[in-house]
């Protein structure tokens, strides 16, 4: 801290501040920010278990009543539970990014950002009843 | 009711220290007073040797972006008032080498906004016999928004992207390009795509959306960035399924 | 433009982005939640094999499966390389991040192929 100051008549020493690896805690957007990556970790740990169901469908009923069973296990159902909650937060997130990034125009007018939102949840909304009902009608 | 506040200003005299300090200055509250006031009042009565930039007074300049409690402000639009009891943390803008006291070093954030070819770009001028060029409200509507910008540098200072990557051609350059590109005027969108695609171009970016928060004018950077990278995805898959294109 | 992959890889992780937002809540609460917590009737063996080997049903899991994980691999890969700085291993991260999600893919078309 007490190091002796670099000067020089015509080259001034700027000084460079360090950026810290632990940058995403400094603030709480800059945290919100990184959960909402992390949230990928989620999905891929989704992806892998609709494919392990799968692969245990494809198999035999033993390998999927194992996967059932497994699925029922509390270390199971905790990190489903958690899976679940971050999945929705990037769901949520994504839908309120989404009209930024797509811009759409009736005529000359932008569609404003709101109706793109609602647009979105209503299409969640209507392709989860199809999903639940496909699944559960026997 | 207060009537004095505490501001913790950085300080950095390259020709005294090797690291900046912070200095505490107390300064009167006035309801109507924003930090460049309060900097002001220090300049003028407490230690002239401070050293800051700033212009207008009034948030169309661009000169006067500082950290204010650690959030990137135009002071003159950052109410002393808002940030009541204090004291308040003034910082030189984040992410940029500090050159003296609260003044960074602009010339990267200069030379990106170059870099991006910020000008009218057409095949062939039109001779002036055929008058000049029109554009409707609706035209001047699409890139009007990115138009906006005062190069006040806050987008920078928010984006952690710029902080850890250096190298990135940041918010307001790939605005300012997508003001270019959006104008009907313009011939260069091609041109601009190929700078923009570059490795430290619009693919860096992770969408944070730190940079639109800290406009002041509401330009929205991170919207017209993702906006970019859609034209420059759909403009890759075109190259790869029409390459005898339009090359 | 061609040069790079990287307008490639976002497209990916956009549609993943997409589908995992508008589809994965549903299903994880559904056979994460719902049925293990026996809340809803399962679908018996049977009934879930005869539905999943129709053709638009091996389709959709196909995409169910294969987008979302280069989403993540994708998003994950950025994380890394922002959030702990490791700019000098960013090969290594790239090849691990999208490999697996190319072995993951692969297995997925393999298995819903030869149901």
């Amino acid at each position: 801290m007490n190091a002796s100051a670099q000067y020089t008549l015509y080259h001034p020493k700027w000084y460079r501040r360090h950026v810290s690896v632990w940058w995403w805690l400094k603030t709480w957007s800059y945290t919100k920010f990184v959960l909402r990556e992390l949230t990928s970790v989620s999905v891929a740990y989704f992806a892998v278990v609709a494919l392990w169901q799968v692969r245990s469908l494809a198999c035999c009923a033993e390998a999927y009543t194992r996967f059932l069973r497994l699925m029922e296990s509390p270390f199971f159902l905790a990190i489903n539970l958690i899976a679940l909650i971050f999945v929705l937060f990037h769901a949520l997130t994504w839908f309120h990014l989404a009209p930024r990034a797509m811009v759409f125009r009736l005529g000359s007018r932008r569609l404003p950002d709101k109706l793109v939102v609602g647009m979105n949840y209503i299409a969640w909304i209507v392709l989860s009843a199809l999903i639940a009902w496909i699944m559960l009608r026997g | 009711m207060q009537s004095t506040l505490m501001l913790t200003v950085m300080r950095y005299r390259p020709e005294q220290e090797a690291e900046p300090t912070f200095q505490t200055f107390e300064v009167p509250y006035r309801k109507d007073w924003v930090v460049l006031d309060a900097l002001n009042h220090i300049k003028d009565n407490l230690d002239g040797s401070l050293s800051y930039r700033w212009s207008c007074r009034m948030g169309v300049c661009g000169s006067c972006g500082m950290m204010v409690n650690g959030e990137p402000k135009l002071t003159c639009a950052a109410f002393l008032s808002e940030n009541l009891p204090g004291p308040i943390r003034v910082e030189p803008l984040r992410y940029f080498p500090i050159v003296r006291d609260l003044v960074v070093e602009l010339s990267d954030f200069l030379r990106k906004l170059k870099k991006v070819k910020p000008w009218i770009i057409r095949e062939e001028e039109k001779p002036l016999s055929e008058g000049e060029y029109s554009q409707t409200p609706e035209q001047m509507e699409l890139y009007k928004q990115f138009s906006m910008c005062i190069n006040c540098m806050l987008c920078y200072a928010a984006c952690p992207v710029y902080g850890l990557e250096p190298s990135f051609i940041g918010p307001a350059a790939i605005a300012l390009a997508q003001r270019y590109n959006k104008d009907n005027r313009d011939q260069g969108a091609e041109e601009r795509l190929e700078i923009c695609s570059e490795h430290d171009g619009i693919w860096q970016c992770t969408f944070v959306g730190e940079c639109t928060k800290a406009c002041p004018k509401g330009v929205d950077p991170a919207g017209a960035i993702q906006q970019y990278k859609l034209v420059g995805a759909m403009a890759w898959f075109k190259s790869w399924l029409l390459p005898w294109g339009e090359r | 433009m061609p040069k790079t992959k990287t307008p490639f890889l976002w497209t990916l992780f956009s549609v993943g982005g997409t589908i995992a937002a508008l589809l994965y809540p549903v299903h994880m609460l559904l056979q994460g939640l719902a049925i293990p917590l026996g809340w809803v009737a399962p679908p018996g063996y049977d009934t879930l094999v005869s539905l999943v080997r129709h053709p638009l049903a091996r389709l959709y899991l196909f995409v169910f499966i294969a987008f979302p994980l280069f989403h993540g691999a994708h998003r994950f890969r950025y994380t890394l390389y922002d959030g702990l700085k490791l700019k000098h291993l960013t090969t290594l991260i790239a090849v691990l991040c999208y490999g697996s999600a190319l072995i993951g893919t692969i297995l997925a078309a393999y298995t819903l192929w030869s149901l």
